[in-house]
Protein backbone atom coordinates (compact mmCIF):
# COMPACT_ATOMS: atom_id res chain seq x y z
CA UNK A 1 0.00 0.00 0.00
CA UNK A 2 2.11 2.89 -1.54
CA UNK A 3 0.69 6.11 -1.49
CA UNK A 4 2.09 8.37 -4.57
CA UNK A 5 2.84 12.21 -3.95
CA UNK A 6 -0.01 12.88 -5.81
CA UNK A 7 -2.40 11.41 -3.31
CA UNK A 8 -0.74 12.79 -0.55
CA UNK A 9 -0.98 16.41 -1.74
CA UNK A 10 -4.75 15.91 -2.82
CA UNK A 11 -5.34 14.59 1.25
CA UNK A 12 -3.52 17.40 2.26
CA UNK A 13 -5.71 19.75 0.08
CA UNK A 14 -9.15 18.04 1.31
CA UNK A 15 -7.71 18.78 4.96
CA UNK A 16 -6.97 22.25 4.26
CA UNK A 17 -3.23 21.88 5.41
CA UNK A 18 -0.74 23.45 3.38
CA UNK A 19 3.17 21.14 2.91
CA UNK A 20 6.16 21.59 1.95
CA UNK A 21 7.56 19.16 -0.38
CA UNK A 22 9.42 17.61 2.34
CA UNK A 23 6.68 16.85 4.67
CA UNK A 24 4.69 15.03 1.95
CA UNK A 25 7.09 12.93 1.33
CA UNK A 26 7.53 12.17 4.93
CA UNK A 27 4.03 11.81 5.61
CA UNK A 28 3.30 10.02 2.63
CA UNK A 29 5.64 7.04 3.25
CA UNK A 30 4.55 7.09 7.28
CA UNK A 31 0.99 6.74 6.23
CA UNK A 32 1.60 3.72 3.78
CA UNK A 33 3.57 2.31 6.37
CA UNK A 34 -0.51 3.01 8.38
CA UNK A 35 -2.66 1.77 5.86
CA UNK A 36 -0.25 -1.41 5.04
CA UNK A 37 -1.18 -2.21 8.90
CA UNK A 38 -5.34 -2.14 8.08
CA UNK A 39 -4.89 -4.31 5.36
CA UNK A 40 -5.71 -7.27 8.02
CA UNK A 41 -9.25 -6.12 8.16
CA UNK A 42 -9.95 -7.58 4.57
CA UNK A 43 -9.36 -11.05 6.18
CA UNK A 44 -12.49 -10.80 8.15
CA UNK A 45 -16.34 -11.73 6.23
CA UNK A 46 -18.73 -8.79 7.69
CA UNK A 47 -20.47 -9.59 4.49
CA UNK A 48 -24.06 -9.07 6.65
CA UNK A 49 -22.72 -7.04 9.30
CA UNK A 50 -24.19 -4.05 10.77
CA UNK A 51 -21.75 -0.90 11.34
CA UNK A 52 -21.77 0.40 14.79
CA UNK A 53 -21.49 4.22 15.05
CA UNK A 54 -21.90 4.69 18.51
CA UNK A 55 -20.69 1.90 21.35
CA UNK A 56 -24.07 2.10 23.61
CA UNK A 57 -27.87 2.80 22.29
CA UNK A 58 -28.34 6.05 22.08
CA UNK A 59 -31.56 7.91 21.19
CA UNK A 60 -32.09 11.63 19.47
CA UNK A 61 -32.98 14.23 22.17
CA UNK A 62 -34.78 17.05 21.91
CA UNK A 63 -35.52 20.05 23.79
CA UNK A 64 -37.01 23.51 23.16
CA UNK A 65 -35.22 25.94 21.48
CA UNK A 66 -34.88 28.18 23.99
CA UNK A 67 -32.11 30.40 25.24
CA UNK A 68 -30.03 29.57 28.32
CA UNK A 69 -26.62 30.46 28.56
CA UNK A 70 -26.00 34.24 29.48
CA UNK A 71 -24.42 36.56 26.77
CA UNK A 72 -21.26 36.54 26.34
CA UNK A 73 -20.02 38.03 23.11
CA UNK A 74 -16.98 40.51 24.03
CA UNK A 75 -15.54 37.37 25.86
CA UNK A 76 -15.50 35.59 22.50
CA UNK A 77 -14.67 38.34 20.74
CA UNK A 78 -11.80 38.66 22.92
CA UNK A 79 -10.62 34.88 21.08
CA UNK A 80 -10.71 36.13 17.90
CA UNK A 81 -8.13 36.98 15.78
CA UNK A 82 -8.93 39.98 14.08
CA UNK A 83 -12.20 41.81 15.56
CA UNK A 84 -13.81 45.22 14.04
CA UNK A 85 -16.30 46.66 16.66
CA UNK A 86 -18.61 43.74 17.80
CA UNK A 87 -17.75 41.58 14.84
CA UNK A 88 -15.12 38.65 13.99
CA UNK A 89 -13.33 40.20 10.93
CA UNK A 90 -12.54 37.55 7.91
CA UNK A 91 -10.39 37.81 5.25
CA UNK A 92 -11.84 38.72 1.64
CA UNK A 93 -13.91 36.55 0.23
CA UNK A 94 -14.69 37.71 -2.94
CA UNK A 95 -12.41 38.68 -5.50
CA UNK B 1 4.36 10.86 65.07
CA UNK B 2 4.91 13.85 63.02
CA UNK B 3 1.86 14.91 61.12
CA UNK B 4 2.40 13.71 57.55
CA UNK B 5 3.14 16.23 54.44
CA UNK B 6 -0.60 17.91 53.69
CA UNK B 7 0.22 17.08 49.80
CA UNK B 8 1.49 13.51 50.52
CA UNK B 9 -2.69 12.76 51.93
CA UNK B 10 -5.50 10.68 50.02
CA UNK B 11 -8.59 12.63 49.31
CA UNK B 12 -9.97 10.46 52.06
CA UNK B 13 -7.04 11.47 54.77
CA UNK B 14 -7.20 14.86 53.74
CA UNK B 15 -11.43 14.77 53.98
CA UNK B 16 -10.86 13.64 57.61
CA UNK B 17 -8.35 16.27 59.17
CA UNK B 18 -10.62 19.33 57.04
CA UNK B 19 -13.79 18.09 58.46
CA UNK B 20 -11.76 17.88 62.44
CA UNK B 21 -10.23 21.35 61.74
CA UNK B 22 -6.76 19.79 61.84
CA UNK B 23 -6.17 21.15 58.68
CA UNK B 24 -7.66 23.82 56.58
CA UNK B 25 -7.53 23.80 53.29
CA UNK B 26 -5.58 27.04 52.56
CA UNK B 27 -3.02 25.29 54.22
CA UNK B 28 -3.18 21.69 51.98
CA UNK B 29 -3.81 24.01 48.80
CA UNK B 30 -0.23 25.77 49.80
CA UNK B 31 1.25 22.65 50.74
CA UNK B 32 0.23 21.12 47.38
CA UNK B 33 1.32 24.23 45.46
CA UNK B 34 4.93 24.86 47.30
CA UNK B 35 5.36 20.91 46.16
CA UNK B 36 4.47 21.68 42.39
CA UNK B 37 6.80 24.68 42.58
CA UNK B 38 9.64 21.87 44.39
CA UNK B 39 8.91 19.48 41.76
CA UNK B 40 7.52 20.47 38.46
CA UNK B 41 10.56 21.79 37.42
CA UNK B 42 12.07 17.83 37.01
CA UNK B 43 8.74 16.75 36.02
CA UNK B 44 6.89 19.19 33.87
CA UNK B 45 3.39 17.73 34.70
CA UNK B 46 1.61 21.73 34.96
CA UNK B 47 1.13 23.93 31.95
CA UNK B 48 -0.30 26.50 33.98
CA UNK B 49 -0.69 26.39 37.71
CA UNK B 50 -3.62 28.71 38.72
CA UNK B 51 -2.35 29.46 42.41
CA UNK B 52 -4.28 33.48 43.45
CA UNK B 53 -7.36 31.37 42.31
CA UNK B 54 -6.50 28.13 43.78
CA UNK B 55 -6.07 29.87 47.33
CA UNK B 56 -9.02 31.75 47.42
CA UNK B 57 -11.49 28.53 46.06
CA UNK B 58 -9.55 26.91 48.98
CA UNK B 59 -10.58 30.05 51.54
CA UNK B 60 -14.10 29.46 50.02
CA UNK B 61 -14.07 25.58 51.04
CA UNK B 62 -12.61 26.74 54.44
CA UNK B 63 -15.98 28.76 55.23
CA UNK B 64 -18.16 25.64 53.50
CA UNK B 65 -16.71 23.41 56.09
CA UNK B 66 -17.13 25.91 58.68
CA UNK B 67 -20.72 26.33 58.17
CA UNK B 68 -20.62 22.11 58.53
CA UNK B 69 -21.83 22.14 54.52
CA UNK B 70 -19.90 20.63 51.70
CA UNK B 71 -18.37 16.68 50.57
CA UNK B 72 -16.22 14.63 50.31
CA UNK B 73 -14.44 17.21 47.90
CA UNK B 74 -14.80 20.19 49.70
CA UNK B 75 -11.52 21.47 50.01
CA UNK B 76 -9.73 18.67 47.76
CA UNK B 77 -7.12 20.59 45.16
CA UNK B 78 -6.87 18.75 42.06
CA UNK B 79 -5.64 19.13 38.47
CA UNK B 80 -7.41 19.40 35.19
CA UNK B 81 -6.11 17.81 31.72
CA UNK B 82 -5.56 20.87 29.22
CA UNK B 83 -7.96 19.97 26.79
CA UNK B 84 -10.87 20.37 29.47
CA UNK B 85 -12.03 23.84 29.11
CA UNK B 86 -11.57 26.00 32.22
CA UNK B 87 -13.59 29.45 32.51
CA UNK B 88 -11.02 32.30 32.30
CA UNK B 89 -8.11 29.67 32.32
CA UNK B 90 -6.23 28.95 29.20
CA UNK B 91 -7.22 25.83 27.69
CA UNK B 92 -4.39 24.79 24.98
CA UNK B 93 -4.57 20.99 24.11
CA UNK B 94 -0.66 21.60 24.24
CA UNK B 95 -1.33 23.06 20.63
CA UNK B 96 0.32 26.23 19.06
CA UNK B 97 -3.51 26.03 17.34
CA UNK B 98 -4.95 26.99 21.06
CA UNK B 99 -1.87 28.25 22.63
CA UNK B 100 -3.72 31.72 24.01
CA UNK B 101 -7.11 30.24 23.88
CA UNK B 102 -9.45 31.53 26.40
CA UNK B 103 -13.24 29.58 27.54
CA UNK B 104 -15.07 31.69 28.84
CA UNK B 105 -17.27 28.57 30.25
CA UNK B 106 -16.18 25.28 32.00
CA UNK B 107 -16.77 21.94 30.76
CA UNK B 108 -19.54 20.15 32.98
CA UNK B 109 -17.05 17.95 34.92
CA UNK B 110 -15.40 21.13 36.16
CA UNK B 111 -18.67 22.93 36.85
CA UNK B 112 -19.42 19.66 38.91
CA UNK B 113 -16.33 19.68 40.67
CA UNK B 114 -16.38 23.34 41.45
CA UNK B 115 -19.77 22.81 42.52
CA UNK B 116 -18.65 20.50 45.36
CA UNK B 117 -16.02 23.21 46.70
CA UNK B 118 -12.80 21.59 45.50
CA UNK B 119 -10.01 23.48 44.68
CA UNK B 120 -8.84 23.77 40.70
CA UNK B 121 -4.98 23.71 40.88
CA UNK B 122 -4.16 24.17 36.92
CA UNK B 123 -3.81 22.46 33.88
CA UNK B 124 -2.03 19.41 33.13
CA UNK B 125 0.40 18.60 29.77
CA UNK B 126 -0.75 16.17 27.40
CA UNK B 127 0.21 14.92 23.49
CA UNK B 128 -1.43 17.60 21.21
CA UNK B 129 -5.10 16.91 21.30
CA UNK B 130 -4.83 13.89 23.14
CA UNK B 131 -3.22 12.28 20.52
CA UNK B 132 -0.12 10.02 21.51
CA UNK B 133 1.13 7.64 24.08
CA UNK B 134 3.67 9.60 25.51
CA UNK B 135 3.45 12.83 26.15
CA UNK B 136 6.05 13.67 23.66
CA UNK B 137 3.98 15.67 21.47
CA UNK B 138 3.15 19.04 23.51
CA UNK B 139 4.35 21.65 21.95
CA UNK B 140 5.64 23.19 25.20
CA UNK B 141 7.62 20.39 26.53
CA UNK B 142 7.68 16.47 27.55
CA UNK B 143 6.91 15.20 30.82
CA UNK B 144 8.65 13.12 32.50
CA UNK B 145 7.84 9.56 34.58
CA UNK B 146 8.37 10.64 38.30
CA UNK B 147 9.71 6.87 38.55
CA UNK B 148 12.43 7.71 36.36
CA UNK B 149 13.19 11.05 34.89
CA UNK B 150 14.68 9.35 31.68
CA UNK B 151 11.02 7.83 30.29
CA UNK B 152 8.11 8.76 29.33
CA UNK B 153 4.84 8.89 31.79
CA UNK B 154 2.73 7.89 28.55
CA UNK B 155 -0.43 10.01 27.22
CA UNK B 156 -2.22 11.43 26.58
CA UNK B 157 -3.18 12.40 29.83
CA UNK B 158 0.89 12.30 30.67
CA UNK B 159 0.28 15.14 32.98
CA UNK B 160 -2.50 14.02 35.25
CA UNK B 161 -0.57 10.77 35.57
CA UNK B 162 2.46 11.97 36.44
CA UNK B 163 0.99 14.66 38.92
CA UNK B 164 -0.76 12.18 40.79
CA UNK B 165 2.59 9.71 40.97
CA UNK B 166 4.75 13.06 42.10
CA UNK B 167 1.82 14.15 44.64
CA UNK B 168 1.55 17.61 43.26
CA UNK B 169 -2.53 17.30 43.55
CA UNK B 170 -4.61 15.21 44.97
CA UNK B 171 -6.36 13.85 41.96
CA UNK B 172 -6.66 14.89 38.28
CA UNK B 173 -8.81 14.47 35.40
CA UNK B 174 -7.90 13.35 31.86
CA UNK B 175 -9.66 12.02 28.94
CA UNK B 176 -9.58 8.70 27.43
CA UNK B 177 -9.70 8.02 23.76
CA UNK B 178 -7.67 4.57 23.45
CA UNK B 179 -6.17 4.41 26.61
CA UNK B 180 -5.08 7.77 27.51
CA UNK B 181 -5.97 7.66 31.32
CA UNK B 182 -5.20 4.13 31.90
CA UNK B 183 -1.88 3.72 30.06
CA UNK B 184 -0.18 6.54 31.92
CA UNK B 185 -1.75 5.45 34.87
CA UNK B 186 -0.44 1.87 34.43
CA UNK B 187 3.01 4.01 33.53
CA UNK B 188 3.18 6.38 36.88
CA UNK B 189 2.01 3.91 39.23
CA UNK B 190 -1.24 4.87 39.92
CA UNK B 191 -4.97 4.35 39.46
CA UNK B 192 -6.93 5.31 36.42
CA UNK B 193 -10.69 4.95 35.53
CA UNK B 194 -12.35 5.33 31.84
CA UNK B 195 -15.73 5.11 32.86
CA UNK B 196 -18.70 3.80 30.50
CA UNK B 197 -18.89 6.06 27.63
CA UNK B 198 -21.82 8.77 28.21
CA UNK B 199 -21.16 8.13 32.02
CA UNK B 200 -19.78 11.37 32.02
CA UNK B 201 -20.29 14.34 30.45
CA UNK B 202 -18.39 15.21 27.22
CA UNK B 203 -19.34 19.04 27.47
CA UNK B 204 -16.41 21.99 27.56
CA UNK B 205 -13.97 18.90 26.48
CA UNK B 206 -12.61 19.51 23.67
CA UNK B 207 -13.76 16.85 20.75
CA UNK B 208 -10.85 14.30 19.16
CA UNK B 209 -12.51 11.25 18.81
CA UNK B 210 -16.59 12.04 19.88
CA UNK B 211 -18.14 8.09 19.33
CA UNK B 212 -14.82 7.37 21.77
CA UNK B 213 -13.36 9.94 24.16
CA UNK B 214 -14.69 9.82 27.81
CA UNK B 215 -13.41 11.80 30.91
CA UNK B 216 -12.00 9.78 34.25
CA UNK B 217 -10.16 10.58 37.06
CA UNK B 218 -6.57 9.79 37.75
CA UNK B 219 -6.22 9.10 41.58
CA UNK B 220 -3.71 7.94 44.38
CA UNK B 221 -5.86 5.10 45.08
CA UNK B 222 -9.43 2.78 44.16
CA UNK B 223 -11.33 4.59 46.78
CA UNK B 224 -10.54 8.08 45.82
CA UNK B 225 -11.51 6.87 41.97
CA UNK B 226 -15.13 6.24 43.13
CA UNK B 227 -15.46 9.64 45.01
CA UNK B 228 -14.17 11.48 41.87
CA UNK B 229 -16.52 9.72 39.52
CA UNK B 230 -19.29 10.34 41.70
CA UNK B 231 -18.93 13.62 41.53
CA UNK B 232 -18.33 14.12 37.90
CA UNK B 233 -21.15 11.63 36.86
CA UNK B 234 -24.52 12.02 35.36
CA UNK B 235 -26.68 13.23 32.56
CA UNK B 236 -26.19 16.94 30.87
CA UNK B 237 -28.32 18.30 28.98
CA UNK B 238 -25.17 20.01 27.28
CA UNK B 239 -24.37 16.68 26.39
CA UNK B 240 -26.88 14.65 23.96
CA UNK B 241 -24.71 11.42 24.42
CA UNK B 242 -24.55 11.54 28.02
CA UNK B 243 -26.89 8.93 29.89
CA UNK B 244 -29.11 9.36 32.09
CA UNK B 245 -28.58 6.28 34.45
CA UNK B 246 -28.60 7.17 38.44
CA UNK B 247 -25.33 7.60 40.19
CA UNK B 248 -24.68 5.48 42.59
CA UNK B 249 -22.36 6.59 45.67
CA UNK B 250 -19.63 3.83 44.46
CA UNK B 251 -17.35 4.45 47.24
CA UNK B 252 -20.47 2.44 49.43
CA UNK B 253 -20.01 -0.50 47.38
CA UNK B 254 -15.94 -0.81 47.52
CA UNK B 255 -16.33 -3.03 50.80
CA UNK B 256 -17.19 -7.17 50.93
CA UNK B 257 -15.52 -9.55 49.47
CA UNK B 258 -15.44 -10.57 45.83
CA UNK B 259 -16.13 -14.38 46.21
CA UNK B 260 -17.64 -15.98 43.93
CA UNK B 261 -17.27 -13.39 41.24
CA UNK B 262 -16.82 -15.00 37.59
CA UNK B 263 -13.46 -13.04 35.93
CA UNK B 264 -12.13 -13.63 32.54
CA UNK B 265 -8.74 -13.62 31.39
CA UNK B 266 -8.80 -13.29 27.51
CA UNK B 267 -6.44 -15.71 26.03
CA UNK B 268 -5.60 -13.14 23.06
CA UNK B 269 -4.14 -10.53 25.62
CA UNK B 270 -0.99 -12.54 26.24
CA UNK B 271 0.51 -12.30 22.94
CA UNK B 272 4.41 -12.14 21.42
CA UNK B 273 4.80 -8.41 21.77
CA UNK B 274 4.87 -8.54 25.31
CA UNK B 275 7.02 -8.01 27.80
CA UNK B 276 7.67 -11.70 29.63
CA UNK B 277 7.55 -9.47 33.24
CA UNK B 278 4.28 -7.78 32.62
CA UNK B 279 2.74 -10.72 31.73
CA UNK B 280 4.06 -12.56 34.80
CA UNK B 281 2.91 -9.98 36.87
CA UNK B 282 -0.55 -9.67 35.36
CA UNK B 283 -0.43 -13.69 36.15
CA UNK B 284 0.04 -12.84 39.66
CA UNK B 285 -2.22 -10.47 40.01
CA UNK B 286 -5.06 -13.18 38.58
CA UNK B 287 -3.62 -15.63 41.35
CA UNK B 288 -4.24 -12.56 43.88
CA UNK B 289 -7.78 -12.02 42.62
CA UNK B 290 -8.35 -16.54 42.79
CA UNK B 291 -7.06 -16.25 46.28
CA UNK B 292 -9.98 -13.88 47.02
CA UNK B 293 -12.41 -16.69 46.25
CA UNK B 294 -13.56 -14.87 42.60
CA UNK B 295 -13.83 -17.87 40.15
CA UNK B 296 -11.03 -17.52 37.22
CA UNK B 297 -11.47 -18.44 33.80
CA UNK B 298 -10.37 -18.89 30.36
CA UNK B 299 -12.28 -16.24 27.70
CA UNK B 300 -11.98 -15.28 24.37
CA UNK B 301 -12.49 -11.98 22.43
CA UNK B 302 -11.54 -13.24 18.91
CA UNK B 303 -11.40 -9.88 17.36
CA UNK B 304 -8.80 -8.55 19.68
CA UNK B 305 -5.95 -8.47 17.22
CA UNK B 306 -8.34 -6.31 14.69
CA UNK B 307 -9.01 -3.72 17.29
CA UNK B 308 -5.98 -1.36 16.83
CA UNK B 309 -6.43 -1.02 12.85
CA UNK B 310 -9.88 -0.06 13.70
CA UNK B 311 -9.16 2.24 16.34
CA UNK B 312 -6.85 4.21 13.99
CA UNK B 313 -8.92 4.28 11.53
CA UNK B 314 -12.02 5.30 13.52
CA UNK B 315 -10.70 7.82 15.60
CA UNK B 316 -8.56 9.96 12.91
CA UNK B 317 -11.91 10.04 10.84
CA UNK B 318 -13.90 11.45 13.68
CA UNK B 319 -10.60 13.86 14.42
CA UNK B 320 -10.61 15.48 10.95
CA UNK B 321 -14.29 16.03 11.25
CA UNK B 322 -13.98 17.33 14.41
CA UNK B 323 -10.62 19.53 14.06
CA UNK B 324 -11.92 20.99 10.99
CA UNK B 325 -13.13 24.12 13.18
CA UNK B 326 -9.56 25.62 13.70
CA UNK B 327 -9.63 27.68 10.23
CA UNK B 328 -8.01 30.59 12.07
CA UNK B 329 -11.28 33.11 12.02
CA UNK B 330 -13.24 32.82 15.42
CA UNK B 331 -10.35 31.67 17.86
CA UNK B 332 -7.03 30.23 17.83
CA UNK B 333 -3.67 30.54 16.08
CA UNK B 334 -4.02 32.18 12.80
CA UNK B 335 -1.49 33.04 10.06
CA UNK B 336 -1.45 36.18 9.19
CA UNK B 337 0.93 37.16 6.78
CA UNK B 338 -1.67 36.03 3.99
CA UNK B 339 -4.51 37.98 2.53
CA UNK B 340 -6.24 34.72 0.47
CA UNK B 341 -8.69 33.24 2.57
CA UNK B 342 -7.38 30.00 1.35
CA UNK B 343 -3.74 30.41 1.57
CA UNK B 344 -4.48 31.62 4.57
CA UNK B 345 -6.08 28.41 6.17
CA UNK B 346 -3.52 26.16 5.10
CA UNK B 347 -1.20 28.19 6.31
CA UNK B 348 -2.49 28.03 9.88
CA UNK B 349 -3.43 24.40 9.57
CA UNK B 350 0.14 23.72 8.45
CA UNK B 351 2.02 26.05 11.69
CA UNK B 352 -0.80 25.78 13.83
CA UNK B 353 -0.63 21.76 14.03
CA UNK B 354 1.84 19.43 14.82
CA UNK B 355 3.41 16.42 13.24
CA UNK B 356 0.73 13.94 14.98
CA UNK B 357 -2.07 15.78 14.63
CA UNK B 358 -1.42 16.83 11.07
CA UNK B 359 -0.60 12.42 10.55
CA UNK B 360 -3.63 11.74 11.81
CA UNK B 361 -6.28 14.45 10.05
CA UNK B 362 -4.54 13.32 6.89
CA UNK B 363 -5.11 9.42 7.53
CA UNK B 364 -8.71 10.22 8.20
CA UNK B 365 -9.12 12.88 5.24
CA UNK B 366 -8.21 9.43 3.65
CA UNK B 367 -10.40 7.43 5.55
CA UNK B 368 -13.44 9.01 4.56
CA UNK B 369 -12.74 10.26 1.02
CA UNK B 370 -14.44 8.96 -1.99
CA UNK B 371 -13.03 6.04 -3.39
CA UNK B 372 -11.94 4.83 0.17
CA UNK B 373 -14.83 5.39 2.65
CA UNK B 374 -15.91 1.98 1.88
CA UNK B 375 -13.02 0.05 2.10
CA UNK B 376 -11.69 1.84 5.32
CA UNK B 377 -14.45 3.56 7.66
CA UNK B 378 -17.07 1.48 6.63
CA UNK B 379 -15.15 -1.51 7.12
CA UNK B 380 -14.06 -0.43 10.63
CA UNK B 381 -17.62 0.28 11.92
CA UNK B 382 -18.44 -3.47 10.83
CA UNK B 383 -15.58 -4.78 12.24
CA UNK B 384 -16.24 -2.30 15.65
CA UNK B 385 -19.73 -4.72 15.55
CA UNK B 386 -17.76 -7.81 15.85
CA UNK B 387 -15.37 -6.58 18.76
CA UNK B 388 -18.39 -5.05 20.36
CA UNK B 389 -20.09 -8.23 20.52
CA UNK B 390 -17.07 -10.55 21.45
CA UNK B 391 -17.45 -8.35 24.51
CA UNK B 392 -21.18 -8.88 25.02
CA UNK B 393 -20.86 -12.95 24.75
CA UNK B 394 -18.13 -13.15 27.11
CA UNK B 395 -20.55 -11.23 29.55
CA UNK B 396 -23.08 -13.62 29.41
CA UNK B 397 -21.17 -15.57 31.60
CA UNK B 398 -18.69 -13.57 33.26
CA UNK B 399 -19.29 -10.45 35.52
CA UNK B 400 -15.77 -8.76 34.58
CA UNK B 401 -12.63 -9.36 32.59
CA UNK B 402 -8.60 -8.88 34.07
CA UNK B 403 -6.07 -8.34 31.49
CA UNK B 404 -2.60 -5.74 31.25
CA UNK B 405 -3.42 -2.34 30.65
CA UNK B 406 0.08 -2.29 28.24
CA UNK B 407 2.45 -4.52 27.09
CA UNK B 408 5.42 -2.64 28.55
CA UNK B 409 6.55 -0.57 31.52
CA UNK B 410 7.51 3.00 30.76
CA UNK B 411 9.69 3.36 27.79
CA UNK B 412 12.78 5.91 27.35
CA UNK B 413 11.86 9.36 26.04
CA UNK B 414 12.38 9.60 22.68
CA UNK B 415 12.37 5.88 21.79
CA UNK B 416 8.79 5.68 19.64
CA UNK B 417 8.28 9.51 18.47
CA UNK B 418 9.90 9.09 15.15
CA UNK B 419 7.69 5.48 14.72
CA UNK B 420 4.26 5.84 14.62
CA UNK B 421 3.18 2.75 14.21
CA UNK B 422 5.53 1.33 16.96
CA UNK B 423 4.03 4.10 19.05
CA UNK B 424 0.53 3.31 18.23
CA UNK B 425 1.18 -0.16 19.83
CA UNK B 426 1.06 0.84 23.63
CA UNK B 427 -2.47 1.04 23.12
CA UNK B 428 -3.01 -2.45 22.24
CA UNK B 429 -5.03 -3.45 25.29
CA UNK B 430 -6.78 -0.30 26.18
CA UNK B 431 -8.26 0.29 22.89
CA UNK B 432 -11.16 -2.24 22.91
CA UNK B 433 -12.74 -1.19 25.90
CA UNK B 434 -13.13 2.15 23.61
CA UNK B 435 -14.51 0.68 20.67
CA UNK B 436 -16.94 -1.11 22.90
CA UNK B 437 -18.01 1.41 25.01
CA UNK B 438 -17.24 0.27 28.48
CA UNK B 439 -15.77 0.65 31.48
CA UNK B 440 -11.96 -0.17 32.41
CA UNK B 441 -9.57 0.83 34.89
CA UNK B 442 -6.14 0.18 35.39
CA UNK B 443 -4.49 -0.37 39.19
CA UNK B 444 -1.00 -0.46 39.87
CA UNK B 445 0.22 -4.27 40.20
CA UNK B 446 3.79 -3.69 41.65
CA UNK B 447 7.41 -2.88 40.14
CA UNK B 448 9.53 -4.27 37.21
CA UNK B 449 12.85 -3.19 37.59
CA UNK B 450 11.45 0.31 39.58
CA UNK B 451 9.15 1.07 37.32
CA UNK B 452 5.51 0.20 37.62
CA UNK B 453 2.91 -1.45 35.72
CA UNK B 454 -1.10 -1.45 36.08
CA UNK B 455 -3.70 -4.29 35.92
CA UNK B 456 -6.60 -3.60 33.76
CA UNK B 457 -10.02 -4.64 34.70
CA UNK B 458 -13.08 -4.07 32.13
CA UNK B 459 -16.55 -4.85 32.85
CA UNK B 460 -20.07 -4.60 30.94
CA UNK B 461 -21.47 -0.94 30.58
CA UNK B 462 -22.50 0.52 33.73
CA UNK B 463 -20.28 -2.10 35.90
CA UNK B 464 -18.30 0.78 37.77
CA UNK B 465 -19.64 -0.58 40.56
CA UNK B 466 -18.43 -3.68 40.43
CA UNK B 467 -15.07 -3.02 38.56
CA UNK B 468 -14.15 -0.39 41.54
CA UNK B 469 -15.64 -3.70 44.40
CA UNK B 470 -13.02 -5.86 42.52
CA UNK B 471 -10.44 -2.94 41.87
CA UNK B 472 -10.30 -2.09 45.55
CA UNK B 473 -10.49 -5.54 46.99
CA UNK B 474 -7.42 -6.41 44.76
CA UNK B 475 -5.90 -3.35 45.65
CA UNK B 476 -5.95 -4.37 49.44
CA UNK B 477 -4.76 -7.83 49.30
CA UNK B 478 -2.11 -6.78 47.01
CA UNK B 479 -0.99 -4.32 49.66
CA UNK B 480 1.69 -2.41 47.86
CA UNK B 481 -1.33 0.65 46.97
CA UNK B 482 0.01 3.53 45.33
CA UNK B 483 3.53 2.87 43.92
CA UNK B 484 4.99 6.54 45.16
CA UNK B 485 8.42 7.65 43.70
CA UNK B 486 11.30 8.44 45.60
CA UNK B 487 11.71 12.54 44.39
CA UNK B 488 13.87 14.88 45.96
CA UNK B 489 13.03 17.94 45.85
Amino acid sequence: MNLSNDEVKHIASLAKIGMTEEELKLIGAQLSQILEQFQSLNALDTENVETTAHPTSITTVLRNDEITNEKANEDMLDNAPKKEQDFVRVRRVLE
Amino acid sequence: MASPNPWSLTISEAHRLLVRKQLSAVELTQSVIDRIKHTDSKINSFITVTEESALKSALDADSIIARGEGSLLTGIPFQAKDNICTAGITTTCASKMLENFVPNYDATAITKLKATGSVLLGKGNLDEFAMGSSTENSVFFPTKNPHNFNTVPGGSSGGPAASVSAEQCLFSIGSDTGGSVRQPASFCGVVGLKPTYGRVSRYGLVAFASSLDQIGPLTKNVRDSAFVLEAISGNDPKDSTSNSESVPAYAEYLDGDVKGLKIGVPKEYFVDEMDSDVACAVRSSIKTMESLGADISEVSLPHTSHALAVYYIIAPAEASSNLSRYDGVKFGYSHSESTDIWDALEKTRQHGFGPEVKRRILLGTYALSSGYYDAYYLKAQQVRSLIRQDFVNVFKNMDIIIAPSTPTVAFPLGDKISDPVQMYLNDIFTIPANIAGIPAISIPAGLIKDMPIGVQLMGPHHSEKTLLKAAHAYEQAANHGFLKPSIQE
